[in-house]
């Protein structure tokens, strides 16, 4: 991208649609209602908000990267398709089945999530691979075309095809589709082989049930986007952010709708990972805090670390296995409930609770003042002093201590016999120490070691919580961004072009076949470079080679990242070598005599990274100007300490605020902890290090 | 320094939860055995130096959570604390010392902080193979089911006992599986070890004993205070089920005092010649369960919480077989456990426990071999479930394991796992017992092995001649049935051969009804007649669904719509 190039980068998200608009390195951005019943309509009208901001033409426009909650949505407020599924004989109820087992076991009324289709959508045809991808039974074709006749009758507006065994082989699953192609060509179809050739066929199943069910609504969303983009004299091409942390062209995006799910928290990510190779820091962890979830995710070497599945659309208090899941590449993420708006309460064993429940926006906190009288996170932030009363979110919003004293003391303090400060001080420790339990279970499950890592805060609620964070996690640095609120919107304008294509194939090290393998990874490579080709016609096109291992036996596999050379010249030692370092590094030590095996090969094929500037050094020129002080709460020492008052716009590059002290600014609050120091970076980023460690 | 305050104490409580189910998530990724690693068949805790357990993870089973509570007492005492030194690792399987059979194998790690003991990790996993009869109920003592790893040190000053090993290795049918299993199992403790060293650093700990001391009355008041607000009464449960050659009876006494609840099994049938016996410890865990997810649902499992949920039985019954008795099964006993419990319960405190449910997990094992000269042997383990009974507001689960809480294997997982396929694994329409509200639907489940293969099957069925039964007026659900696709009866318990290309075809059972089936929500007959959970006769005939609902009901699916 030329520096003359403008850029416009479109979050739609559950509240606010964001808008960014990048022009001469000059970013530009607004905030929207969403518009549910016509998302474009948010994000016209935030578009032309920022081009009149900028001074320019939506014509002159040279990109627009859009991602959107839309098809998590769907997906959660089950508002998809007409859609049936077909699946080999004797496994109907797949999406049904789920593991057999219940995600809380001491609730004797249980519900579990509804499959995304009733049993009778689901129809099945007689046919059968095995597990060497060979065919046992031949598809019955006179048993397709009877299908598709019934899917013509009941006028289904959407087919997902999962058969046993098809990431192994497709050959089924695409004679399948060829007979709707003639039978029902007006009907969307998405075979399991391709929107997600993993072995496990509940997660694969599922998978593509998500993508039909979609696949027609965000198809018709985009058309109706790239209309009405049209219609205001946009000439440029629309991009679509996906999970992975990459962008994709509009039409792929159409073809693999479920792509797109959780494509603005992949957004943060790409943000963080932005600012990382800025700053040129190599171990990142991203704290994303909102009003009601908490987002982690570890960036390593300027890359947020991605994963094969997830879960999406929790029914039972952001509980795992509540969901379903989704196999696809994403950005590997924690999801806790943990936001401004969490609600605290006493459990029987007179612990405190916080979250997942949240005030929302209505009736809010119970600082609010909008009947709101059960304590969240913001009251015992308000209580300890962390937020002005008369300077929140710009002054728009009075808040009310006394409110949410009383909720604090009701809820909280009475039945423990503490005071509203102690309760509320309890309140924001079980929030962090979740947040840091999250953090640290994540970490090790990675095989890292937080201590050497540097926190990136971003969202409304984090710089309130990053700097105990930090403390608990043992972190020594922390960035706080400028443009925080609409980062996510910001990361699209980062992200590259990007696609990866992974593939469940078998192989022990014992049976290594080099030529196998390289033919693999070259139509991985192919098929991955397709797609972003799409997108750039000319662009170098990068590959990233990953494949993931286990000993034979294991249930669950490591990504061991390759060079291309490896990749392209494999050998068996090297594969191994590999492997055990890196299951040393996980869980201690390597099993020996045991025979290794590749389960998924995986290209990503990306664009390069856009070049960052790396930061100007800038000298310390001094303190910022405090304008004054107030008593802010030391979670560390257990007592409230003189905390100076900064305003963020007036402090010039190199300032410092030495803690205790609050940043105040229009969005958030940065609180630096006494233990800690901030510095102004030349780049508007806040620094924050322990005290005498500053750069 | 000061004590630690309450919020210090709050936040050391959650820490150690976090540190246990990180324990666990550490032992499902790096274990071997598919019951551990697909299924979520383990446990994990930790423990004061006095080996009393103050958290426990939320895993696959309850059948370990009194179990592993008592485990650690047993490794003080065997090995003596003057003989623990940091490095070390210790091993049992011992099924009335661990978790009540051989498959079970326990790893106890003494955690050292500055050089001192300060506590103790522990978990536990169900392995596939400890050689023996093969995991089944054909043994007639406990000799014959496998080795036998009395509690001793595996590893000593972080030295692995490798005579040991080479012993395990040569008695068991997957030495690879199993040694890799031990090493997952040593490794996951580790982990909680390092985590606890980590906390204790960070709140300045000398020892546990404060944040255990917080733990322990916290937990035991919430649990008490629960216990009293029960009426003080007392009922009687009973229950038959297939057993093995002969049927057995299952009978408890509910008895809630003050401070306590005592459940009582005397009068239960005697053990049984086959390997369904079950220990004491593994029949606590699921009594307590039955009683804790119906008063005390979200209060943790620790040595406090645990302790007012008193089980007795006499020596001798199959729910308290004694050594040498054979107990490879033992789960199946275990699992039904609930349901009597409930039986007794629902007479104290109606309202609010479920019909009866397939009971037991619908597990079996396929020892797999060759009948030429290629293919291979295996032995591949599957975990399936049947219906669960139906609760009073809410229908029963489909296909969902309930007192157990693991998971099934992905069928094709288990097809990677060896030479077998499965054909079918779907629901059993018409299994849920009817009722006001409906007992959940069974499955259907087809294997065979591979063309070139025979097989034995070990069925590890039960509810063949005793389906669940149902409460307040709700019908039982649909029975066990077993049985080769030419014909060939089989049993529903017992190492039965299945010939090359033939196929066994298991119906799996349904949970019971709850309630008078007519009063059952006309709008929920239509749903379940839509997908097929019933059929036309059944509501009809049962429900009392009109001719012209029922046609207007087949007309919405033909058009591919939702009642």
């Amino acid at each position: 991208m030329t520096s003359t190039s403008i850029r416009l980068g479109v979050d739609i998200g559950g509240t606010f649609t964001d808008v960014v608009l990048e022009a001469a390195g000059v970013a530009h951005s607004t905030k929207v209602l969403t518009t549910y019943a016509a998302p474009e309509d948010a994000i016209i009208d935030g578009m032309r908000q920022v081009c009149t901001k900028a001074g320019v033409e939506p014509a002159q426009i040279s990109q627009i990267i859009h991602g959107t909650t839309l098809a998590t949505n769907a997906l959660i407020e089950r508002r998809g398709a007409k859609t049936a599924l077909i699946t080999t004989e004797g496994f109907r109820d797949v999406i049904e089945m789920r593991t057999e087992s219940r995600f809380e076991q001491y609730d004797l009324n249980l519900v579990l999530p509804e499959p995304l289709l009733a049993r009778q959508m689901r129809y099945t045809v007689s046919e059968r691979v095995n597990s060497l991808g060979e065919v046992m039974i031949d598809l019955d074709m006179g048993q397709v075309r009877a299908v598709a006749e019934r899917i013509k009758t009941a006028g289904f507006e959407s087919v997902a095809v999962g058969l046993i065994h098809s990431y192994l082989n497709p050959a089924h699953e695409r004679m399948v589709r060829d007979v709707l192609a003639d039978v029902v060509p007006d009907v969307a179809v998405s075979i399991s082989s391709e929107v997600s050739p993993q072995m496990r066929e509940y997660e694969r199943f599922n998978t593509v049930v998500a993508n039909a069910y979609i696949k027609p609504l965000m198809a018709s969303y985009l058309g109706r986007l790239e209309a009405r983009l049209a219609e205001e004299g946009v000439t440029c091409r629309i991009f679509l952010m996906h999970s992975g942390g990459g962008i994709i062209s509009l039409e792929n995006a159409a073809d693999f709708p479920v792509r797109l799910v959780e494509s603005g928290p992949a957004g943060g990510a790409v943000f963080a990972a932005h600012i990382a190779a800025k700053y040129g820091l190599d171990k990142v962890l991203s704290f994303d805090m909102g009003g009601t979830t908490a987002k982690i995710c570890l960036i390593k070497d300027q890359t947020p670390k991605t994963s094969r599945v997830f879960e999406v659309a929790r029914t039972y208090r952001f509980k795992k296995g509540s969901g379903m899941p989704i196999s696809i590449p994403v950005i590997d993420m924690v999801e806790i409930g943990a936001g401004g708006g969490s609600l605290a309460h006493v459990d029987a064993m007179r612990q405190i609770r916080v979250g997942p429940e949240s005030a929302g926006s209505e009736p809010g906190p119970a600082c609010y003042g909008r009947g709101g009288d059960r304590p969240a996170v913001t009251d015992a932030d308000l209580i300890l002093g962390k937020l002005d009363p008369d300077n929140f979110a710009g002054g728009t919003i009075a808040l009310h201590p006394v409110a949410s004293k009383a909720a604090l003391m009701a809820r909280v303090g009475e039945t423990l016999d503490m005071d509203a400060v102690e309760a509320a001080f309890g309140v924001a420790e079980v929030v962090d120490e979740n947040m840091a339990n999250a953090a640290r279970v994540h970490a090790v499950e990675n095989g890292e070691d937080l201590s050497e890592y540097t926190m990136i805060a971003f969202g409304g609620a984090a710089p309130l919580h990053a700097g105990r964070l930090c403390e608990k996690l043992g972190i020594a640095r922390c960035l706080v961004p400028p443009g925080a609120g609409v980062g996510s919107a910001i990361g699209f304008l980062r992200a590259p072009f990007s696609f990866e294509a992974n593939r469940s194939v078998y192989m022990k090290l014992s049976d290594f076949d080099a030529d196998l393998i390289r033919s693999l990874l070259a139509d991985l490579q192919a098929e991955a470079t397709g797609f972003v080709r799409t997108c750039d016609a000319t662009a170098p096109i990068l590959s990233a080679f990953k494949v993931y291992m286990r000993y034979t036996g294991q249930g669950w596999e490591i990504p061991i990242d390759l060079t291309e050379a490896q990749a392209m010249a494999p050998d068996a030692t090297t594969f191994e070598a590999l492997f055990e370092a890196e299951y040393a590094k996980l869980f201690g030590r390597t099993v020996t005599g045991m025979d290794i095996e590749i389960t998924v090969w995986s290209v990503n094929a990306t664009t390069p990274p856009q070049p960052v500037q790396a930061l100007a050094p800038y000298d310390i020129v001094g303190a910022a100007n405090a304008q004054g002080e107030r008593q802010v709460f030391d979670p560390a020492s257990g007592a409230f300490v003189a905390s100076q008052i900064i305003v963020r716009d007036q402090m010039e590059t190199g300032q410092t605020a030495q803690g205790p002290a609050v940043i105040v600014e229009d969005e958030t609050t940065i609180i630096v902890p006494a233990s800690r120091d901030a510095i102004r970076a030349g780049d508007g980023c806040l620094d924050i290090t322990v005290k005498g460690d500053a750069p | 320094m000061n004590p630690p305050t309450t919020v210090a104490y709050q936040v050391m409580w959650n820490r150690l939860i976090s540190i246990v189910e990180e324990q666990a998530q550490a032992l499902v990724r790096t274990a071997f055995s598919t019951s551990v690693r697909e299924a979520g068949d383990l446990s994990a805790g930790v423990y004061d130096t006095h080996g009393r357990m103050l958290a426990q993870a939320v895993t696959g089973t309850p059948g370990h959570v009194n179990a592993m509570a008592d485990a650690v007492s047993h490794f003080i005492r065997r090995i003596g604390r003057e003989n623990m030194f940091e490095g070390d690792v210790y091993i049992t399987n011992d099924p009335w010392e661990g978790t009540g059979h051989l498959h079970d194998v326990t790893m106890v790690t003494p955690s050292f902080h500055n050089g001192t003991l300060n506590g103790f990790f522990a978990c536990t996993a169900h392995v596939v193979d400890v050689g023996g009869r093969g995991f089944g109920a054909d043994a007639h003592s406990v000799y014959e089911e496998g080795i036998y790893l009395p509690i001793m040190k595996f590893a000593e000053r972080g030295t692995v006992d490798e005579t040991l090993v080479r012993i395990v290795r040569g008695n068991v049918r997957e030495p690879d599986q199993l040694i890799g299993d031990i090493y997952a199992l040593a490794s996951c403790n580790e982990i909680g070890h390092r985590r606890l060293t980590d906390m204790m650093a960070e709140f300045a700990l000398d020892d546990l004993d404060g944040i255990a001391t917080f733990i322990l009355e916290n937990s035991r008041r919430a649990t008490l205070e629960r216990i009293n607000a029960l009426p003080k009464a007392s009922a009687d449960g009973e229950m038959t089920v297939d057993g093995f050659d002969t049927p057995i009876t299952l009978k408890a006494r509910v008895t809630v005092e003050q401070d306590r609840i005592v459940t009582d099994f005397t009068g239960t049938s005697g053990v049984d010649k086959k390997g369904i016996n079950c220990p004491m410890v593994y029949t606590k865990a699921y009594a307590c369960y039955a009683l804790k997810v119906a008063i005390a649902p979200e209060i943790p499992n620790n040595a406090a919480s645990l302790a007012p949920f008193v089980v007795t039985a006499p020596e001798g019954t199959i729910v308290n077989a004694v050594h040498p008795a054979p107990v490879a099964l033992r789960h199946i006993v275990g699992h039904f456990v609930p349901d009597v419990v409930f039986d007794a319960f629902d007479k104290i405190v109606p309202g609010v426990v479920p019909a009866e449910g397939a009971g037991c997990l619908c597990n079996f094992q396929m020892s797999v071999r060759p009948t030429g000269a290629t293919g291979r042997r295996a032995e591949v383990l599957t975990f399936n479930s049947g219906g669960s009974g139906a609760r009073p507001e809410v229908d029963g689960l489909n296909a969902t394991a309930f007192p157990s809480g693991v998971m099934t294997m992905p069928i094709e997982a288990t097809e990677h796992a060896g030479p077998v396929i499965v054909w079918r694994k779907e629901l059993r329409p018409g299994s849920g017992g009817a009722g006001k509200t409906r007992g959940g639907l069974g499955q259907y489940m087809d294997v065979s092995a591979m063309p070139g293969h025979e097989f034995d099957l070990q069925a590890m069925f039960d509810r063949g001649d005793h389906p669940a039964r149902g409460r307040r007026g709700g019908l039982p659900g649909g029975a066990t049935q077993i049985g080769q696709d030419d014909g060939t009866p089989m049993r529903v318990k017992g190492k039965q051969f299945v010939a090359e290309g033939r196929v066994v075809q298991m119906a799996f059972p349904g949970g019971a009804g709850y309630g008078d089936p007519a009063e059952r929500d006309p709008m929920l007959v239509r749903r379940d007649l839509a997908r097929g959970y019933i059929s036309a006769d059944d509501a009809a005939e049962v429900y009392g669904l009109s001719a012209d609902d029922i046609a207007e009901v087949q007309a919405t699916v033909a058009r591919g719509e939702d009642v």
